[in-house]
């Protein structure tokens, strides 16, 4: 525990009347891929917004590595090393592929106060662009305005801009949300290969890729935790097989 | 497609041909008249160069921006009045005083979006109008009167009608270079992400608000170089140069022109202006024209004057 990446300690955040994140505690070790489940509305995305930023927390505290990263705002924490993709997919529409993931770059080259040098021409930002590019395999795309990717390629360029700043940890909301089979597939094939270098929290609704990937999972459940563990503990899990698993598989049956 | 010889290229070029030569005609067909509207359209469509910075590039919605004309043009008449008539002075006071105003103007309107962003930069030139209005020292609400252009060193004279006219020109030209500098470089794609998308781009590690500020101040300083050459133009400043209508105006030009497009805004002022011009000739309604008209450019030509140049093919 003691050379966790992350840290969470007593994290809460309400909306009104409605408990959000309830005294919420993480502990992901560096190279650890760790999912995140629960059903509907029990607080995942809340939880990835203060974790990366966008939402401050009403209670708790976040360590990331060796950081209290609680009250810090989202650019600090990028430039820590903390990359996150969202869920709704967010790029630059209107900007071409290859300029949506050399500005993710360029957000990690030192500031951007620089007014006069062609920066579609810079080699320090494009060259590391376009590797990340072909590491989710969107070479050949690279011209196009993102708007003109399909729903999977966006997922896909959400993943090379989350890579292009070199993070250390990567927060992947749903990933595979709206894929089609193949390409859910292909996600899990990239997301296995990442592993292997990056430490990354996964919330994530597809069981079969969080089986498939998580070391340790954790199940949300109104904004509480309500177990976490090695897959094989949490698919034993009484309570979470009420709360949830038993749930989606009547759904299935 | 990003050839040299692209329909908007070959348009762009034209026109800065015909600009270039237009005194020489105006010379040879005694049209004295001529010379001065192109001279107000060159000195607008500066203005209107700047405010597509923030509102084409940088998805600022800016209701204010006519606020810089008047600063840029008071700080020439105020010191022309008060016995300083060296351009070397006025015009640096004119920017600097523009540039200041950006910052305190967009270190508080940029902390708010959308319809508030639009209200409180509307309401900040309002109160910059009202303020100058109040002058009286300086003719209050009737304006004041430029005795003296501003002076430079011998050659330059600018009440020389035709040389003024060229160093609007060269301004505006040096404008243009600057904008297609800036838009380009890792400044101008850092604006341009936080107009696509301004959450995403602080989740990638910008600090966009700072960026989005300088950019401001940028469009608000250049647009004060524009009031101070259009007080030399006019020999006269009044707070009517910076009502609210007259940022409407520039936000026209360059919707007309083409939004994110450098030389769009400067379609969209020979545009506007050329059309007011000969629209107001044929009847005391032109308005009626030209809304219609308006209504037409946003309906079915979201990119404008230079959209549409962009689409047309060879052939």
């Amino acid at each position: 525990m003691a050379d966790a990446l992350l840290q969470v300690e007593s994290l809460a955040k309400r909306f009104g009347g409605i408990v959000a994140t309830d005294d919420v505690a993480l502990s992901i070790a560096a190279g650890e891929l760790h999912a995140v489940i629960g059903p509907n509305g029990a607080g995942k995305t809340t939880l990835i917004a203060q974790l990366s930023g966008q939402l401050a927390p009403d209670a708790g505290r976040i360590r990331f590595a060796g950081h209290d990263i609680s009250a810090l705002p989202m650019y600090r924490r990028s430039h820590l090393g903390l990359a996150r993709s969202f869920q709704i997919t967010s790029l630059c529409l209107d900007l071409s592929v290859l300029d949506n993931v050399a500005l993710a770059v360029q957000a990690h080259a030192g500031h951007s106060f620089r007014f006069w040098r062609n920066a579609r021409g810079e080699t320090e930002l494009r060259q590391p662009a376009r590797s990340a590019l072909a590491r989710v395999g969107l070479s050949a795309r690279e011209h196009l305005p993102a708007s003109a990717l399909s729903h999977g390629e966006h997922r896909q360029l959400e993943l090379a801009m989350a890579l292009a700043g070199n993070p250390r940890m990567l927060l992947l909301d749903e990933p595979m949300a709206g894929l089609g089979p193949e390409e859910s597939a292909r996600m899990v094939g990239m997301l296995r290969e990442l592993k292997k270098e990056l430490t990354i929290l996964l919330v994530e609704h597809d069981m079969e890729a969080v089986f498939a990937l998580a070391d340790r999972i954790t199940v949300l459940v109104y904004g509480r935790v309500i177990a976490s563990g090695a897959p094989d503990e949490i698919r034993a899990n009484a309570q979470v097989r009420d709360a949830y698993l038993g749930e989606a598989e009547a759904a299935h049956g | 497609m990003s050839g040299a010889f692209t329909p908007r290229n070959i348009v762009a070029a034209l026109l800065f041909a015909a600009l270039l030569l237009l005194p020489l005609y105006a010379h040879f067909a005694n049209d004295r008249f001529l010379l001065t509207l192109f001279t107000r359209i060159i000195i607008l469509a500066m203005a209107a160069v700047s405010l597509n910075l923030i509102l084409g590039f940088g998805g600022m919605m800016s209701f204010g921006h006519a606020a810089y004309l008047g600063i840029g043009g008071y700080a020439v008449g105020i010191l022309a009045f008060e016995g300083v008539p060296s351009g070397f002075v006025q015009w640096p006071v004119a920017l600097a005083a523009s540039a200041l105003f950006a910052l305190v103007i967009g270190a508080l309107s940029l902390r708010t979006r959308g319809v508030y962003f639009i209200m409180i930069t509307l309401a900040f030139a309002q109160m910059a109008y009202y303020i100058i209005a109040g002058l009286a020292r300086y003719g209050g609400d009737d304006g004041l009167t430029i005795q003296k252009r501003s002076q430079f060193f011998a050659p330059i004279n600018l009440t020389d009608k035709v040389q003024f006219y060229y160093l609007c020109l060269a301004l505006l030209l040096g404008a243009l270079y600057l904008a297609w500098r800036l838009v380009n470089s890792r400044f101008g794609l850092a604006i341009q992400g936080a107009r696509s998308n301004d959450t995403r781009m602080r989740a990638i590690g910008f600090p966009t608000y700072r960026y989005k500020l300088v950019c401001f101040v940028i469009a608000g300083t250049l647009c004060g170089l524009a009031g101070a050459l259009l007080a030399n133009h006019t020999d006269f400043v009044s707070p009517a140069m910076m009502y609210w209508t007259r940022s409407g105006d520039l936000i026209i030009m360059v919707v007309l022109g083409g939004m994110g497009s450098v030389i769009g805004p400067v379609f969209g002022a020979v545009a506007l202006l050329v059309l007011e011009e000969t629209l107001s000739g044929i009847t005391e309604y032109w308005q009626i024209i030209l809304g219609p008209l308006l209504l037409l450019v946003v309906l079915f030509a979201r990119g404008g004057i230079d959209g549409l140049l962009g689409k047309v093919r060879h052939g």
